[in-house]
């Protein structure tokens, strides 16, 4: 469904992404693994056409989308849930699920149709249907996780690109935040490129992984194998190197 | 000093600061969508009125229909302005555009100046100019006008930024320009659309103030630089605070030159306005920003 062909990015002169390529095929959850500055948030900022790459092919269904603006990778089908969060802080939750679906109003599809989406998002995540009111920047971090998942799902989008949605939270909401995303492969079949520092739990949920070094990938294979790789258990699942030359 | 007076100053005060409302909304609307400050707003409220005066004198039209001719006119002029001089900016640096903005606005005004000469100009009051008296004031039916067009478009205006999917998406720019990108709003659309929307708001305080203040190539200027201090005194916001600090500024103003000396009116504004920046740059209102991450 999409394949990035040798992608080539510069944030001004430093060279971020030196030839990546990977694919992910309809349904499936695949995860980047890496650590800070390794690339992962540039792959999909490179995807959502923020930071367009100089050199290289991206294909989503089989349609080359490289040099796309943002607005145009969302109306394609490709929604990304930033780092961070990002979502609109003075907003109320409602008017920020809204505008998730702002290309669909542009488009004039019926409200209707968006507002049942609405109600969609609230049984995903029933917490924010009671804080639907609330302005956006006062909830939890949990909850503006959840919220910004949701203003994604609103753009009804075929891939999700997700950007360490763990970051910063309880492992009680991760869980949750996880199963949902379970959930939304089983019921919808989304596909879903997930980027992580908790590298374990993602391994967990993904069908297949690769791991960035440096702007390369360096290595890649499915979750499983990833997860019993000796190099990625030492730099990526804290255990050291005695622990698994012991075994 | 007499109650009445009081009164007249502060009636009077009231509809200058309306229009400064009006101005100072249209600097927040293109601030808060682009992080600019247009220092052309002025010359859009100048070519309001200019435009009016085009349509009355040179093609005969009847005011009512030269109003929303100059209101269309002066947008276009927002609208060009945007494609031409902000969009194509290689590199959009806060104070590259900031200069171009300057730079706009001496060549609209050099421009208006070779198009219609260095005279001033009356355009007729909307509704005759009998007096009408308050409670011992006095007041111009054009007062009453300025006071009502200004609460429409302050309605209209809060109605759009906060019913309207558009607006939405514009005040959404506004604070998360990037993640706004990625909901899929086209970021550079929404600039041009406060441009639009600004310029009109400019023209239509340039039109309502003509028939009291006249009008000239350079009135822009002077109108511009106290919409300026609205805005700052409101920090900014497109909405009732700026309001609040247009009418703020009016009514100090017009106090000012009536009890004190009608020459120190302009420097009035400005020592609020440098009060403001020195004591309360988040303006008058509001609150230093606290996070939740």
């Amino acid at each position: 469904m999409l394949r990035l062909k040798n992608i080539n990015t510069y944030y001004g002169k430093v060279h971020a992404l030196k030839n990546v390529s990977l694919h992910l095929s309809e349904g499936e959850i695949v995860t980047l693994i890496g650590a800070n500055g390794a690339g992962k948030t540039t792959i999909l900022n490179t995807i959502s056409g923020v930071t367009p790459a100089t050199a290289g092919e991206i294909l989503f269904n089989k349609q080359p989308v490289t040099a796309c603006a943002p607005d145009q990778i969302v109306k394609l089908g490709i929604s990304q849930v930033p780092e961070g969060r990002q979502v609109f802080k003075p907003l109320s939750v409602e008017d920020n699920l809204e505008l998730g679906a702002y290309l669909r109003y542009r488009n004039r599809e019926s409200r209707a149709a968006i507002h049942q989406d609405v109600q969609k998002v609230y049984q995903l995540f029933p917490r924010l249907e009671e804080r639907r009111k609330q302005l956006a920047g006062t909830m939890s971090g949990g909850e503006q996780q959840m919220l910004a998942i949701g203003r994604a799902l609103m753009a009804n989008p075929r891939l999700l690109l997700l950007d360490e949605p763990s970051m910063g939270l309880a492992p009680l909401v991760v869980q949750e935040i996880f199963r949902v995303l379970e959930q939304l492969r089983r019921e919808n079949g989304t596909t879903i490129l997930l980027v992580e520092q908790n590298a374990k739990a993602a391994l967990k949920l993904a069908d297949r992984g690769y791991v960035l070094e440096t702007g390369k990938v360096i290595l890649e294979g499915p979750a499983a194998e990833l997860m019993e790789n000796a190099e990625v258990k030492r730099a990526y699942l804290g255990k050291d190197k005695k622990e698994i030359w012991e075994r | 000093m007499q109650f009445d007076q009081l009164l007249q100053y502060s009636l009077s005060g009231l509809s200058t600061g309306a229009i400064y409302a009006l101005i100072g909304i249209g600097f927040s609307i293109i601030y808060n969508a682009t992080g600019i400050i247009n220092f052309a707003q002025g010359e859009f409220v100048m070519l309001g009125g200019m435009f009016t005066l085009l349509f009355l004198e040179t093609f005969k039209l009847p005011l009512w229909a030269a109003i929303p001719c100059a209101i269309a006119a002066s947008t276009v002029a927002g609208m060009l302005f945007e494609r031409l001089a902000i969009r194509p900016l290689r590199q959009p640096t806060p104070i590259n555009l900031v200069i171009i903005t300057i730079g706009g606005s001496i060549l609209i005004r050099g421009l208006s100046m070779l198009a219609w000469g260095k005279d001033t100009h009356a355009i007729p009051p909307f509704s005759g100019d009998d007096p009408i008296s308050i409670a011992g004031a006095t007041i111009l039916p054009q007062h009453l006008w300025i006071l009502a067009i200004t609460i429409l478009i302050v309605f209209v205006n809060r109605f759009y930024f906060y019913h309207t999917i558009s607006g939405k998406a514009m005040r959404a720019c506004s604070y998360n320009r990037r993640a706004a990108g990625l909901v899929g709003i086209d970021v550079r659309r929404m600039v041009l659309f406060s441009f639009i929307i600004s310029s009109a708001m400019g023209a239509v305080a340039g039109i309502i103030v003509a028939p009291l203040t006249m009008t000239a190539y350079d009135v822009g200027v002077m109108l511009g630089l106290k919409g300026f201090c609205a805005a700052i005194i409101g920090g900014m916001s497109s909405g009732m605070a700026t309001v609040v600090g247009g009418l703020l500024l009016g009514v100090l103003e017009s106090l000012g030159a009536g009890l004190i000396s009608s020459g120190y009116k302009d420097a009035i504004a400005f020592i609020i306005l440098l009060l403001i920046l020195f004591i309360r740059p988040q303006g008058l209102f509001g609150k230093a920003e606290s996070e939740r991450v």
